[in-house]
């Protein structure tokens, strides 16, 4: 057993110990006893999935273990990614839960779930048969459930997106069952290597439906549009340094079950499987920013921004898929890297944003952005751990998402060359969309930091904020200090996720270089470290020659300037609603916006208004069209269903006769 | 970094520091004419220049770093811009940094450094300055990014130096339909990035007409002058990039001084014409009102999709 | 498009020539502000007879803008303010916090004859008093209204062109 065994076996092994610690100690040591375990764990697994990307593998079969199917664990480099991004998201998370010891959350139930899910979190990417990966599957999801209700006696809006989230989760993972075993059953064998080596001999109407059941699976956990409507709803209502893990480490799963099954186990498959994932991921990506730059909850935009990059990644992987059934392999790994490169960059974004917004979820009580704001003397190291956040997440130079975007671009533009009318149609939509994505993620993320920390307070609850404990602050600084090494020193992991990109589609790595990033086979460069540097220098150069050049030194301080007739109260400052409005109205149709106007006149005259009252909501449109339907069909046939369940058992034994009498003339007939 | 790079890097950085208020100058100056009036001189921008930065600075109760610190990172961005794009020379002091997506994504840091600075000074106006060049700026990237992406067709890369060195080695591709779609896109793109006529008045005093003005109003002093001096330079930076990237003659090739002059006054003249042609333009021109915006940059974006088209069909 | 370029053509120059430059008895920050000035308009209650007056003055007959001076949105950008109308009741506090706002070194003028000594409203009752009366005056235009030429003359003697 190597360093990677050691290091995935005590990782899980620490956190079902300490998920046992959490039913057993006392109610005030939980928090700190499930945070050290989790940050345990994800240490161990991080040293894990980075070992294993070096290209150490390590594999254990234990048929006896569980039930039925025996366990099956096999990890490889591609394993390691994700290991390794689950298990620093892990420490983050856990460093945070140390000090989450609010009324509800330090329940036995609770505190114990979370231990367990991360152990699931690192046992997903491990599993190495059918059996062991829907084992992990559903145990991640039933942790992560009664993580996201464990508010729910606070709020009744928890219990609905509990709701939602078990649904549609439990129907991703029949999906994924389905999709699997079709290919488990014409291999066979339920081990992956058995899969991999009757990949070939499948035939596509056995090949396609699986990979297309497990796309709908494995897409609706990593958030693609329309199978999302699960995340904005779970996301806000969840515990932060939950929402932390689901949207940094749970969500990259569903993109790992992707690439596993597609690239990897069916190797490969048609052109048309990889158009769809990469439209799919770009209709995902467009839809998720535009629902997040216009929202004003902030971990409901928090939660679309998600959807959003998956469907970045999503875009990088179809790509990939589409240049390796075309034969560009070296394309292929491009496309995969800069997508690995993604989910990294998105993990330390995603992790220290939902970390800061929980930090002033705490101390404000509300998530609302029209609420917030003046958080920067009240509450500083959230407000540069926010900072730092936006602007990776808006994909700005020098942020730690625009590598990885440049890297998305670089793939996709160097492809138009490939062969067949369908790459040069879809590829300039592709960078289209992504173009779009960035100028909107800009328009979001100005929104959020600039309204919900800069200016002054627009309610008591951020007048009255204080920043918040050491825990959830230190948490907050180790995220911020990862998204900035991504920012500026990204050629310190590149490398080696290009050798496994190339490991995964067979070809050279695409990207090399310690000071800039160097595109193999075509031509490309940029070093993030040498901007940082020319920044640097450049605004020290206009500090200096200010300084030379002004003659007076004071700096005056003066009252805003409010056109003289003061004063200006929080309710003449811009909120996120207002902010928003002008993008919108552009995007009027594609969003829907309700608007109800309801005027209530005084009884003696109608024509005296005694109050209006305006409510205006903005739904998820995909949810309002595609899945409300759905369900009032549903409700209407069960409403349709009663009437045959009467309680009169004459009716019932009736039901019997005559459908044992229709199978029997059935089978005279056929026979 | 060749000592072309470098000696190209210092004369840009000079030039367009220098430049960009007598740029500045010289569209006031022909609108002026234009409109009948005398005109205060080209030199104008520098006198208001060096008055400003005499001034007293004034930091307003209630603002944060993010507003003292905007101006420097808005000149600090546009510099750095400055000095790696191919302006005068074909090749770039920080070669790694000259790509064309870094420098757009640059340009659109700068502004959005602003737009915080309005948020941060908690007024109504800095607020609606603040939405309004966002969505401006959300609208454009999609046309800027296709259009590079049409650009970087024919050669093969993104990178700055290879585009204007390729296009200077085959200049027939210049007129291609490709290259002509795509410079009218980046045109619509340069006049709503740099907040000029139809998209936005840069000398109204009405506020709800303001897009840019509106997030600066907070502003005195020296900060005032690098909020002044970065937009003039993002103007000229605009302009240089558009000259070199579609009339790339008289960019210097090789280190000799001849050449460097040469390059130096080509950049001056290009981006001189270039500039009166718009101020020309925008006395011709009304803003158009701030929902009909995204119907031209819809329809700048439909351009540079035919450009990328056509660049592959006929490429 | 055309017919204005043909009226641009055919109008030509609107500008007057320039008046010899005002006898140097500026204020003393024109010195200081060599050759360019920003100018903040404040109407603390005037009748709108002197705006017209300073319309016409930045206009394409008179063109201040060509001796430096530029009219701004904020104080905050401005080095002068040129009040008009006598100061009314309303008046009185966002005029001293527009003199508040704008920076150091700065530049008082009172265009017409409300702004010297209230003109024809001095007692009315809703006036407070002369400009000077609020904030310091450096420089004052004498009429009612007064002419464009007298203003650009004033404003030359801040610009110092």
């Amino acid at each position: 057993m190597n360093a990677v065994g050691w290091g995935l076996v005590s990782a899980v092994v620490v956190a079902l110990a300490a998920t046992v610690a959490a039913l057993a100690v006392p109610r005030r040591h939980r928090p700190a006893v499930t945070g050290v375990g989790v940050v345990a764990a994800g240490l161990l697994g991080t040293v894990a999935g980075v070992v294993a990307t070096t290209g150490t593998t390590w594999s254990v079969a234990r048929p006896d273990l569980l039930p039925l199917i025996g366990l099956e664990l096999d990890v490889d480099s591609l394993s390691g990614v994700f290991l390794a991004v689950g298990g620093v998201v892990a420490i983050a998370a856990g460093t945070y839960a140390i000090g989450a010891a609010r009324h509800g959350l330090d329940g036995p139930g609770v505190q114990a779930a979370l231990p367990a899910f991360v152990a699931s979190l690192l046992l997903v990417p491990a599993a190495g048969s059918v059996g062991t990966l829907l084992y992990c599957w559903e145990l991640m999801a039933l942790t992560s459930l009664v993580l996201v209700v464990a508010e729910h006696r606070e709020r009744p809006a928890v219990a609905s997106a509990g709701l939602w989230y078990a649904v549609m989760t439990h129907a991703g993972f029949v999906a994924i069952m389905v999709g699997l075993l079709v290919a488990a059953g014409a291999a066979g064998d339920g081990s992956f290597a058995a899969i991999r080596a009757a990949a070939s001999g499948l035939s596509p109407a056995a090949a396609s439906p699986a990979f297309l059941a497990c796309l709908a699976g494995f897409g609706s956990k990593a958030g693609m549009v329309p199978l999302h409507p699960w995340l904005p709803r779970a996301h806000p209502e969840a515990p932060s340094h939950v929402s932390a893990l689901m949207s940094a480490a749970m969500v990259n799963l569903g993109v790992y079950g992707i690439v596993r099954v597609g690239v990897d186990l069916l190797g490969g498959g048609p052109s048309w499987w990889w158009v769809t994932v990469l439209v799919l991921g770009a209709v995902s990506a467009v839809y998720g920013i535009l629902q997040a730059a216009v929202g004003s909850d902030l971990k409901r935009l928090l939660g679309y921004s998600t959807t959003e990059n998956m469907g970045l990644v999503l875009v990088g992987v179809g790509a990939c898929g589409m240049f390796a059934a075309a034969g560009s392999r070296a394309l292929a790994g491009l496309a995969l890297t800069a997508a690995l490169l993604h989910v990294m960059t998105h993990a330390a974004f995603k992790t220290v944003l939902f970390l800061s917004a929980g930090s002033v979820l705490h101390a404000t009580g509300t998530r609302d952005l029209d609420a917030l704001g003046g958080l920067r003397s009240r509450m500083p190291v959230t407000t540069a751990a926010f900072g730092v956040g936006a602007l990776a997440a808006s994909a700005l130079p020098p942020g730690a998402a625009f590598v990885s975007e440049w890297l998305l671009l670089q793939a996709l533009i160097h492809g138009l060359p490939a062969p067949g009318v369908v790459p040069a149609v879809v590829l300039p939509l592709g960078v289209a969309a992504i173009a779009l994505t960035a100028g909107l993620a800009v328009a979001t993320f100005v929104k959020a930091f600039g309204i919900g920390f800069l200016g002054r307070p627009r309610g008591a609850g951020a007048a009255a904020a204080a920043e918040s404990g050491p825990a959830a602050l230190t948490a907050m600084v180790l995220a911020g200090l990862a998204c900035v090494a991504a920012a500026v020193c990204p050629t310190l992991v590149l490398p080696t996720l290009a050798e496994v990109a190339g490991g995964v589609v067979h070809a050279v790595p695409a990207v090399s270089g310690t000071v800039a990033i160097e595109l193999v086979g075509v031509s490309g460069v940029l070093s993030p470290v040498l901007l940082v540097v020319t920044l640097i220098a450049a605004a020290a150069a206009v500090v200096g020659a200010l300084r030379l050049l002004a003659r007076r030194r004071d700096r005056r301080r003066a009252r805003l300037w409010d056109c003289g007739a003061g004063p200006l109260s929080a309710r003449m400052e811009y909120t996120a609603t207002s902010f928003a409005e002008p993008l919108q109205r552009v995007f009027d149709d594609v969003l829907a916006p309700e608007q109800d106007v309801d005027v209530s006149h005084h009884e003696e005259s109608r024509y005296l208004v005694a109050a209006v009252s305006y409510r205006r909501e903005l739904p998820d449109r995909v949810e309002r069209r595609l899945y409300t339907p759905l369900l009032d069909a549903a409700t209407a046939w069960g409403r349709a269903g009663r009437g045959l369940a009467t309680g009169s058992v004459h009716r019932y034994l009736g039901y019997g006769f005559v459908t044992l009498c229709g199978l029997l003339a059935w089978l005279v007939v056929t026979r | 970094m060749s000592a072309l790079g470098v000696a190209g890097g210092v004369l840009q950085a000079v030039v367009i520091v220098g430049g960009a208020p007598l740029l500045l100058g010289l569209m006031r100056q022909v609108r002026a004419r234009l409109e009948g009036r005398a005109g205060p001189g080209v030199g104008q921008p520098w006198r208001d220049l060096r008055k400003l930065v005499r001034k007293q600075s004034i930091s307003p109760r209630g603002t944060t770093e993010v507003f003292r610190v905007a101006p420097v990172l808005l000149v600090a961005m546009t510099l750095v811009v400055a000095v790696v794009a191919p302006l005068v020379t074909t090749a770039s002091a920080v070669p790694p940094v000259a790509d064309l997506f870094v420098v757009v994504a640059l340009l659109a840091h700068a502004t959005v450094v602003i737009a915080l600075a309005g948020l941060d000074s908690g007024t109504a106006f800095g607020g609606m300055g603040a939405s309004r060049e966002v969505t401006v700026l959300a609208l454009v990237e999609p046309t800027a990014l296709v259009a590079i992406f049409a650009l970087s067709v024919p050669t093969g890369s993104t990178s700055l130096p290879t585009i204007v060195g390729t296009a200077l080695d085959d200049p027939q591709r210049l007129i291609s339909p490709a290259s002509l779609l795509a410079a009218v896109a980046l045109a619509a793109v340069i006049v709503a990035e740099t907040g000029r006529l139809p998209v936005d008045n840069p000398s109204t005093h009405l506020e709800l007409t303001m897009i840019h003005e509106a997030m600066v109003l907070e502003y005195a002093g020296p900060d005032l002058a690098l909020v002044e001096l970065g937009s003039a330079m993002r103007l000229s930076v605009y302009l240089g990039l558009f000259t070199s990237l579609f009339v790339p003659w008289g960019i210097a090739t090789t280190a000799s001084p001849l050449a460097l002059a040469l390059g130096v006054v080509a950049l001056a003249v290009k981006v001189g014409v270039v500039g009166a042609g718009l101020a020309a333009l925008e006395v011709f021109l009304a803003k158009l009102r701030l929902f009909r915006v995204p119907e031209l940059l819809a329809g700048s974006f439909l351009l540079a999709l035919l450009a990328v088209t056509t660049a592959y069909v006929l490429g | 498009m055309l017919s204005l370029w043909r009226a641009i053509r055919r109008l030509g120059r609107a500008a007057e020539p320039a008046p010899a430059p005002p006898v140097p008895a500026g204020p003393a920050v024109a010195a200081e502000l060599a050759g360019s000035v920003q100018v903040r308009h404040v109407d603390a209650g005037s009748c709108n007879g002197c705006e017209l007056e300073i319309g016409a003055a930045f206009g394409p007959v008179y063109d201040a803008e060509r001796y430096g001076a530029r009219l701004v949105a904020s104080p905050r950008h401005a080095d002068a303010l040129v009040v008009t109308g006598a100061v009314t009741r309303n008046m009185v506090e966002p005029l001293r916090r527009t003199y508040e706002a704008v920076g150091e070194p700065k530049v008082v003028v009172a265009v017409g004859d409300c702004a010297r000594n209230c003109g024809v409203f001095a007692e009315a009752y809703g006036v407070v008093g002369a400009v000077a009366d609020v904030v310091p005056v450096d420089l004052e235009v004498v009429g009612c209204p007064p002419r464009p030429e007298t203003i650009v003359a004033a404003l030359r003697l801040c610009t110092g062109r």
